[in-house]
Order: structure tokens, then C-alpha cells, then sequence
């Protein structure tokens, strides 16, 4: 069975489309065989700068032929309706079988299909591939019409096995197919015709090109770490570099570089980060003092000089580099000297959102915030609001505008230059965390207040504008915010009702509160049509449009007043109850991934206090853990049981059965032992309960798994005689009201 | 850089040799565009000639102007004024990469020394509407080049593409002479000539700070200070009013009785008020939020031009093709 080899060559490929361009490359050839019949044995996809490769092992020499039968009308059938029919199957009437059937003789067309050899199929194949190939972002050149990444110039197709090696024939836009590919653009440029991928790949490796990216990727590693060693040093793992660099060579050779003295005093991050966005270069660090004191970069070449001439114009761009990040450092430390009142002036000119004001207006949402949430989190509150005011002052700083990723980490090095205290500090670098599930969570209690505040700033800010993620449509990344705030409250154990519905007065209500200084802080720029029309308006406000009459403020002030609070406060409310679903949705995200059942956490968001996440989220754990055992799983049964013949008897009888059961009316011994049972629960349940220790009250409750067992399997609750039956029912009654005191158990499935 | 006997001795002469090199490759070699611009691409030759169905060939110098770049002429290598050589050509040739490196061989940079690499950057023009893809080109980890394919300008597909080819002068040239700051780099050649008399002479040796380094100051100071950013927002409403009203006349000249579409007139305008956005940039008067509404009004006007040019015989419009 043949071997096919394709190679599409073209000019330089970006790093970041290969390795997919590659995957894809396989699967629509790949497919479009198999569809086709032809199928192969085992295939392989790599990539260069300049080519994507894929061989194909055991293709079938021909796709098989195949036969099938149609059935078509009757033999009678009028002649339009077989002639219809012909058409269809391609043949003539005396080629039609005519079969006996119970619905009288109907015609049956056999249409042979013979098989077709590989390179024609591998043709059709290949164009349409080529044709439609999904590249992210691909692109026309020349006086063509034909897209792809960047120009292709040729394609290699050919087939081959002992008895030698065929080009499949194909054109695409002028681009014949052919038994060729070049080498290394520089050090081996000239074509040449290869027999098969062996061959391929040997010829290519003597033309100075490494095919397999990671073969590339492996011999820079290599190299490197090597290297550094050598000096006594390490390579700083980067892997997304690694792969970027080994898709920027096919000849990769490792060089490594010196960094001018006058640079080491940058912060080592710096270093990196300016190493690796503009020059792609691996930083080398001492492993005894921790600084980066080399950098490791890579050619796609070998020179006469062993590479001196790269590395000295490498080492001189990198100081060019390096002298701008030591300018921004050095400017910056002046004024975070100073105190950084420039920087924060500076934040009242940048729009956060159009809609949502400045960084310095949000800013003092977030202080303010801050403050409130000091004492939940155990923070000193002037300290968690100090910490809030001059979290963000890096985002005026030359080195964040330089390098947006860097926020946070300077802001904590400005602070600490500026004489403040390391807790808020901190707090700069740690605030915008976590940024995703598998970020660390700051635990250093102002850094997780100003976490907080921030998140929820925005969460309660983007739901006031009615600015909500859809879909998968999430520019704000509120679905990230959400789950910081979420990580932030579990693993901190932080108690902290988010909202204000199930809140005892007094009570911290920091959704509440956000909420209020948002739609306060929309009020005033918005403004009414109608001063009667007022639900339309909040409506509107809702909405988060911006309707245009300067003249609102009067009405708001008569709003905020008098009658028309109640309205405005159902804004409030239906928004934060909305986010609060939001959470909740998010929490299952957030649990699912940790084995805990949506179903369970629906049973326990149904409960008082689902606003308090930690809370929710011990009371979900304890009845995971309770319904993984054997009693759990068997109560549920038996608690659904109860509620089943509950309800029915209460809608036949239009009765609520709720209380009054009394063991007086007990006639059989499993009936009394469910009495005490219960007696014995509920004994255990409440003060559990109380202290908020669900671990106890489930195992109080799984505990009545037996009685209840053995009671339903003794009594008939529908008794003939209708004082023990209201007994049985008011009984079955302090089940259900017991089971649902801990969590709403009617929402489990099973 | 390491110095050969090949290697070129002054800023002017990496100039020239380019103009050699692409000359000898079928370029017209065009001057510079009489207006202030922010970089090559707004030169008429290639804005709008990468329009249309007509082939092009063009390469040039031209001086371009960023006025927040400015540093009174003290940073090693920014300025606000500064030269871009641009190339264009449409279609694109099969072999323009090869073509572009043959240039850098031209000025001296030995390839078997060196590590070339075409590292992904695509590029966009928003006061434009243009955007293409292409590369940064680097040699040893210095950007040299920008090489685009264009796929759109002022909004229209092109077809064919053009192929896109801009150095930054200054930068490659103190790469090629081992030049650390600009203002020390040899404008001419500082090298003694032999006089009539077979004796040396020396040259009258001019540095790149001998010509530049006032204007940088004195433009530095304007951009920054003392520009009146009252006559500026004024020009820019006035050139933007007069873009339109040109291209708002009839195409029917009814002194010669020919069909006239001033394009270029618009398009100069649109030049203009591109420039004073840069200006008004610099002095810092232009908000975050009007950055992005400024910007726009100038798209509206090359996209107005580009859409006017295509209607003209340099543009592919053909008499016989108006009905």
C-alpha cells in the first residue's frame, strides 16, 4: 500500500497558527480519504516557518467499489415517475430489475460505483483543503484570488511504495503539484525532489531544516539548559516561549548573552517581561542571588563567526530595550517617591466605561467598599482603603504603559518606594487576583478586601448598566470576576451575606451598597422624558440607557425622597438578585469541578442565607457527603416516599397536614421508635443547626433512615380507622419538615 | 556591525544605494511627498495607487513627522521627524521576500552573518481604513523592515494586492554603521578625498545632530508647548469641510469640458487634517474617548478619496466602463 506525502511551503507562517495549521492540515485530508473511501493506516502533521507537512502511512492504492440498491416505483407507475427515477440512478429501463413485492412488482436499480485510484480522490481532497482551509486570518497576494496565510508558492503531493514514487496531479490557482521542496532559506536554498517522507525528511534535515517542531523545541531546551549551565546558571522555563521560538527557525541555534551591569537593578521581572515581549529572548538566572544576568536567544542559522555577530546586534538591541525600561523605572520611582498624586490626578481623565465613569470615580467606589468590608475580612479599615486608593495608581505609570501586563506587580514596587506599608503593597500586586481557576488566591486580608471590592465593583457596576455576559459574548470578563469573588469568600472562610434580602438589619450589605452608589451615580446623568412616565424610566435606567434631560435631578431628589423610593429600590433589589443567580450559577460551575452535584447545591440554595457562600457551600459539602452513604442515599428514598403520599393525600383531602402527631396514636412498635426517633433528631438538629454545624445535623438526619425504613415496611399509613391515619400523615409530615430544616431535599434527583 | 570594505560610510549613501537597488529592480524612483505625513504609507503613491486595477512600481524616501515622538533631540533614536524609504508594488511579485533581502545585501548587511526572520505583524491603519498582513522583519533581533501585503485601503478590497515594503531610515542605518545615537550618525561621508592636486582633503563632515538636532528642539517645544491648538482645531475643521467640498464637485470640468475628479486635492486635505490630529495629539488636548471619534473623521475622509480615486483613470475607471 502506498505512502502520501504532502508539503505546502510558503512564506513565513506566524508561530502561533502552526501547530493547529498542522492538526488541521491532517484532519480535513485525512477525512476527506475516509469519506471517500480511502482509507490509511497511520498519519502525521508537523510544521516549519515556512511549510506544513503531512505523510500518511497505508493509504488504500484505490477506494473500494461499491453497489447499492435502490428501490424505485412500481412497474406500472406512470412514465414521468420512471423516468424521474432513471435520472436518479443513471441507467435505462432494461437495466432496472423488476421484483415481485406484496404491494405488486416494483423496479430496484443496482448502481455499481467502481473504485477510484488514490491520487485522484488525494486531489480532490487536497484542493478543497487547500481551498477552505480554516486559517484564523488568511490573506490574497499577487493578482490572485487564492487565500492563505501568507503566499504559497509550492505544493509537494506525491504517492509512493516499492515500485516507486507518483506526483499526484493537482493544480490550484497555478500552483501545479510536484515532487520538490526547498531547504533553509538562507543556508540551503536550492529545490530538491524527494522519493518519499524518509527521504523527505533526511534531505530536508541536510538542507538545514528540522521538520518536527517538537524535535526543534527539544534541541533549543537542550542547548540552552546546557548552556547555562555551564556558567552556573538556569534557563527560566517558559514553555509558550519555547513553542513560539521553535515555530520562528528550522535551524534553531542557541546563543546566549550578556545583559549590561547597568540594567541589573531593573526588578527581574522586568527584565523578563521586556526580554520576552519584544526580543523573544529566555532570561538566565543565577540560581545563589535569584537575579537574571544573561539571556538565551535563539538564530534560525550558523554563521563563519559561531554566531558572534547575532549575538552582538542582539545584545545591543536588548540595551537599547533596556535603557527605555530603565528610563520609565526611574522616572516612575520619582514620583511614586513623591507620594504618586500625579498618577492618581492622572486616573480622573481615563474612562473606566463609558457608562460607569472614571478609574478615579471607581477607585472611590472601591475604597469606599473597602472600608466597609475591612471588618469581615479582619482588615484594618483605613489601611484596606488606603490600600484601595492606591492599588490602580500603577495603570498611570510609564512602565504599565509600556507593558500592560506588568500592572499590579509595579504598583507594588511604587508602593514600597513610596514609603507605604507591605501590606498595601501588596495589596497592588494581589488585587486583580485570582484571575482564573487555577490562580492562587491572595490570603493577606487587606490584598483579599481590596480583591473584593474590586469584583464586585464591577460585577454590581456592568449589572446596573444591564451590561450582562451572553453566551459566550463576555468582554468585561465578569464570569472571571464572579468566580474570584467566589474563590476569594470560600477559601478565605469568609462569612459575608452578598446581599441584602435575607440580611438582619445592621449587617455589612456590600451588594446592596454597591448597587445604591451605582444607580445614584446613573441617576444623576440620566434622565427622564416624562416626569410622570417614572416605571418607564426605571425601566429605562434598568436597561442602563441614558436618556437626555438635564433636569432629572429633581426628579431623582423627589424620588429619593419620598414615594417614589419603593420603586426605585425594586430596581436595586431585581439587579442584585439577578447577579446573586449569576453567582450561584457559577458556584456550580466552580463545585461541579470539585465533585459536588448541582442538584445538591440547588437543595441548599433554596435555603435561608444562600447570599453567604461560605455557608452555602459547608451546608452543600455536608449533604454531599452524607448522600455518598449508604443511610444518606436510602433517606432520600425514604424522605421522598414520605413527601409523595404527603402531598397526595393533602391534594385529595384539601388538608395541610402539619403538625399535631402524636405518639398516643401509635399502634405498632416501629411506628413508636419512629416517634422517638424523630424526638431524638430534631433533639440533635436544632442546636446543630443553630451553630451552623450541617456535618451533624446530616448525620442526625441520616440517622432516621432505619426507623423510617421499618416504619413504612409495618404500617400502612392510609389506615381504615381516620384518627391513625391523620396521625400517620401529620407524622410523615415531621419527616418532611425535618429533612427540609437542613436543606430542601425535594430537589435531589435519584 | 561589523565593517567591510562594501560597507556604506554615511546615512546618504544607505539612501542611495536602496534607490539604486530598486531602481535597478524596475521601480520609479519618486520624491517625497510635499505635505507633512506621519509615515510613507500616506504618500498619494501609495495610498491610492494601491487602489484600483492598475500595475505600480514606486519606491521613495519620504520624510515622515510624529510629533509625540519628539525628545528634543536626546534619545538615541526617537524623533519626531524622521525618514521612512518605502516600496510598492502591485500585483506582488512571486519573489518579493527574495527581492526585500537583496536590498539589505545592497546596503551592506552580509546574510551569511546575519539571522533574518520574518516574525508575524499585521498591519493596520486606522485613520487609513487600510489594513494588511505580512511581518516585522528582524535582523539579529532588530526590527529593520515592515513588510505588508495590503488586503484593504480607504475601505475598498484590493485587487490586486500590493506588496509593501518600509525602512525606518534612521534605525537601520545606525544598525548598518554601528551608530549608538542618532545625532552622532554620519550624514555624509566623513572620509578624506583626494583634490585635484592628488592631495587628501578633508570633507566638510556633517552629522545627522548637525542637521537635525535644532529642529528637533525647536519642533519639540512646538509640538509640545506652544503649538495654538486653537488655529489647529480650526485647520482640521477646515480641511476636513474642505476634503469634502471637492469631492462634492461635479466631475464635469466646465472650463475644459473634461471629466476631472480632483482626488488628489481632496486627498491632500485629508493629509492636512491628519497632521493636525497629530498635532493636537501631541499638545494633549484630545481625550482618550475624542482620540477614537478624531480618528474616524479622518477615515471618513480617505475612505472618500479612495472611493473618488477609483473612479478615475489611475484608478482602473475606463470610459467605456462607466455605463
Amino acid at each position: 500500500m502506498p505512502d502520501l506525502l504532502i508539503e505546502l511551503f510558503s512564506e513565513e507562517i506566524p508561530a502561533r497558527m502552526q501547530r493547529r495549521a498542522a492538526d488541521d492540515l491532517k484532519k480535513f485530508v485525512t477525512d476527506g480519504m475516509v469519506e471517500a473511501g480511502l482509507t490509511y493506516a497511520w498519519a502525521g502533521a508537523f510544521s516549519t516557518p515556512r511549510r506544513l507537512t503531512l505523510t500518511v502511512e497505508g493509504v488504500l492504492a484505490a477506494s473500494p467499489a461499491t453497489v447499492e440498491e435502490r428501490k424505485g416505483p412500481r412497474a406500472d407507475a406512470p412514465k414521468t415517475a420512471i423516468e424521474g427515477f432513471l435520472r436518479g440512478a443513471g441507467l435505462t429501463r432494461d437495466q432496472l430489475e423488476e421484483r415481485e413485492t406484496p404491494k405488486g412488482a416494483v423496479l430496484f436499480a443496482r448502481i455499481e460505483k467502481a473504485g477510484r485510484p488514490a491520487a485522484e480522490i488525494i486531489g480532490e481532497v487536497l484542493e478543497k483543503t487547500i481551498r477552505s482551509f480554516p486559517w484564523p486570518k488568511s490573506m490574497r497576494w499577487g493578482a490572485g484570488s487564492l487565500r492563505w496565510v501568507r503566499p504559497l508558492h509550492s505544493i509537494l503531493c506525491i504517492l509512493s511504495d516499492e515500485a516507486g514514487t507518483e506526483v499526484v496531479p493537482l493544480e490550484v490557482d497555478g500552483i501545479t503539484a510536484g515532487d520538490t521542496t526547498a531547504g533553509h532559506r538562507f543556508m540551503a536554498p536550492d529545490r530538491f525532489s524527494v522519493v518519499n517522507f524518509e527521504d523527505y525528511t533526511a534531505k530536508l534535515k541536510r538542507a538545514y531544516v528540522v521538520l518536527d517542531p517538537e524535535e526543534r523545541a527539544e534541541a533549543i531546551w537542550h542547548d540552552a539548559t546546557n548552556m547555562a549551565f555551564a556558567s552556573g546558571l538556569e534557563v527560566v522555563e517558559d514553555k509558550g516561549l519555547l513553542a513560539e521560538v521553535a515555530g520562528l527557525v528550522e535551524w534553531p541555534v542557541v546563543l546566549m548573552g550578556r545583559i549590561a551591569d547597568d540594567f541589573l537593578e531593573l526588578p527581574p521581572e522586568v527584565l523578563q517581561t521586556s526580554m520576552k515581549e519584544h526580543q523573544k529572548f529566555f532570561s538566565v538566572r543565577n540560581p545563589k542571588t535569584g537575579r537574571i544576568e544573561r539571556f538565551i536567544t535563539v538564530a534560525n542559522r550558523e554563521t563563519a563567526d559561531n554566531g558572534a555577530t547575532i549575538l552582538a546586534g542582539n545584545e545591543k538591541v536588548l540595551s537599547a530595550r533596556l535603557a527605555d525600561a530603565k528610563f520609565f523605572w526611574e522616572n516612575d520611582l520619582r514620583v511614586a517617591r513623591a507620594g504618586m498624586e500625579p498618577w492618581l490626578e492622572q486616573l480622573k481623565h481615563v474612562t473606566f466605561h463609558a457608562k460607569l465613569g472614571t478609574q478615579a470615580e471607581r477607585i472611590d467606589r472601591i475604597a469606599a467598599l473597602a472600608r466597609e468590608l475591612a471588618p469581615v475580612v479582619g482588615a484594618d479599615a483605613d489601611q484596606a482603603e488606603r490600600a484601595a486608593r492606591l492599588a490602580k495608581a500603577d495603570l498611570s505609570s510609564e512602565m504599565v504603559y509600556e507593558f500592560p501586563e506588568l500592572q499590579g506587580l509595579m504598583g507594588r514596587y511604587y508602593i514600597e518606594a513610596s514609603g507605604e506599608g507591605a501590606a498595601i503593597a501588596a495589596a497592588a500586586e494581589e488585587h486583580y487576583s485570582p484571575l482564573g481557576p487555577s490562580d492562587e488566591v491572595p490570603t493577606a486580608p487587606v490584598s483579599v478586601v481590596v480583591a473584593l471590592a474590586d469584583k464586585i465593583d464591577t460585577l454590581t457596576g456592568f449589572w446596573a448598566i444591564d451590561e450582562k455576559p451572553t453566551g459566550s459574548k463576555d468582554p468585561f470578563a465578569l464570569r472571571r470576576a464572579a468566580l474570584g469573588v467566589i474563590r476569594l469568600v470560600l477559601e478565605n472562610d469568609i462569612r459575608l451575606s452578598l446581599q441584602n434580602k435575607y440580611q438582619r438589619s445592621g449587617k455589612l450589605r456590600p451588594f446592596f451598597a454597591a448597587f445604591v452608589k451605582h444607580v445614584s451615580d446613573h441617576l444623576d446623568q440620566v434622565a427622564a422624558q416624562n416626569r410622570e412616565n417614572v416605571s418607564s424610566f426605571l425601566a429605562d435606567l434598568q436597561a442602563g440607557h441614558q436618556v437626555s434631560d438635564p433636569q432629572i435631578s429633581a426628579l431623582v431628589d423627589s424620588m429619593k425622597s419620598t414615594t417614589l423610593m419603593p420603586e426605585w429600590r425594586a430596581v436595586v433589589a431585581s439587579a442584585t438578585i439577578d447577579l446573586l443567580s449569576f453567582l450561584h450559577d457559577r458556584l456550580k460551575v466552580y463545585l461541579r469541578d470539585q465533585g459536588i452535584r448541582h442538584d445538591i447545591i440547588d437543595a441548599c440554595i433554596a435555603m435561608e442565607g444562600n447570599d453567604d457562600l461560605t455557608l452555602l457551600v459547608k451546608r452543600a459539602r455536608a449533604l454531599s457527603d452524607v448522600l455518598k452513604t449508604e443511610d444518606g442515599e436510602n433517606l432520600i428514598q425514604g424522605f421522598k416516599r414520605a413527601n409523595n403520599i404527603l402531598t397526595q393525600a393533602q391534594e385529595a383531602d384539601g388538608v395541610e397536614y402539619s403538625y399535631g402527631a402524636d405518639p398516643k396514636f401509635a399502634e405498632t412498635k416501629e411506628e413508636r421508635a419512629l416517634f422517638e426517633a424523630l424526638d431524638q433528631a430534631e433533639a440533635q438538629i436544632a442546636p446543630a443547626m443553630e451553630k451552623q454545624d450541617f456535618a451533624t445535623a446530616m448525620a442526625a438526619l441520616a440517622a432516621l433512615r432505619a426507623p423510617i425504613d421499618a416504619f413504612f415496611e409495618a404500617v400502612k399509613i392510609n389506615a381504615d380507622n381516620a384518627t391513625v391515619r391523620r396521625n400517620r400523615l401529620n407524622l410523615l409530615s415531621r419527616i418532611t419538615t425535618l429533612c427540609t430544616s437542613v436543606a430542601d431535599l425535594t430537589r435531589i434527583e435519584g | 556591525m561589523s565593517q567591510t570594505s562594501d560597507a556604506p560610510k554615511s546615512f546618504q549613501e544607505i539612501i542611495l544605494r536602496l534607490q539604486t537597488y530598486w531602481a535597478a529592480k524596475g521601480c520609479a524612483i519618486l520624491q517625497p511627498y510635499d505635505m507633512e505625513v506621519g509615515a510613507g504609507t500616506f504618500h498619494p503613491a501609495t495610498t491610492l495607487r494601491s487602489l484600483g486595477t492598475q500595475a505600480w512600481a514606486a519606491a521613495y524616501v519620504q520624510p515622515s513627522r510624529r510629533p509625540t515622538d519628539g525628545r528634543y533631540g536626546e534619545n538615541p533614536n526617537r524623533l519626531q521627524h524622521y525618514y521612512q524609504y518605502q516600496v510598492l508594488i502591485k500585483p506582488s511579485p512571486p519573489d518579493l521576500q527574495e527581492l526585500y533581502l537583496g536590498s539589505l545585501a545592497a546596503i551592506g548587511i552580509d546574510m551569511g552573518l546575519h539571522d533574518i526572520r520574518f516574525v508575524e505583524d499585521d498591519w493596520e491603519s486606522p485613520t487609513l481604513g487600510a489594513w494588511g498582513l505580512g511581518w516585522e522583519v528582524w535582523c539579529d533581533g532588530m526590527e529593520v523592515s515592515q513588510f505588508t501585503y495590503f488586503q484593504q485601503v480607504g475601505g475598498h478590497d484590493c485587487h490586486p494586492v500590493s506588496g509593501e515594503l518600509t525602512y525606518g531610515l534612521e534605525r537601520l542605518a545606525m544598525y548598518v554603521l554601528g551608530v549608538d545615537h542618532v545625532m552622532d550618525m554620519p550624514f555624509n561621508d566623513p572620509s578624506p578625498r583626494r583634490g585635484a592636486d592628488g592631495k587628501e582633503v578633508s570633507p566638510i563632515a556633517l552629522s545627522y545632530g548637525d542637521v537635525f538636532k535644532q529642529t528637533e528642539e525647536e519642533y519639540a517645544r512646538w509640538n509640545f508647548d506652544t503649538a495654538d491648538t486653537d488655529v489647529l482645531l480650526r485647520q482640521f475643521n477646515e480641511a476636513e469641510a474642505h476634503c469634502r467640498e471637492i469631492l462634492e464637485a461635479p466631475q464635469d470640468d466646465p472650463k475644459t469640458g473634461k471629466r476631472i475628479i480632483m482626488v488628489h486635492p481632496a486627498y491632500d486635505q485629508c493629509i492636512k487634517a491628519s497632521h493636525m490630529f497629530n498635532l493636537l495629539d501631541a499638545r494633549g488636548v484630545i481625550s482618550v474617548t475624542e482620540r477614537q471619534a478624531y480618528i474616524g473623521r479622518v477615515r471618513a475622509l480617505a475612505k472618500l478619496c479612495a472611493d473618488a480615486f477609483v473612479q478615475t483613470e489611475a484608478g482602473g475607471w475606463q470610459p467605456d466602463s462607466a455605463a
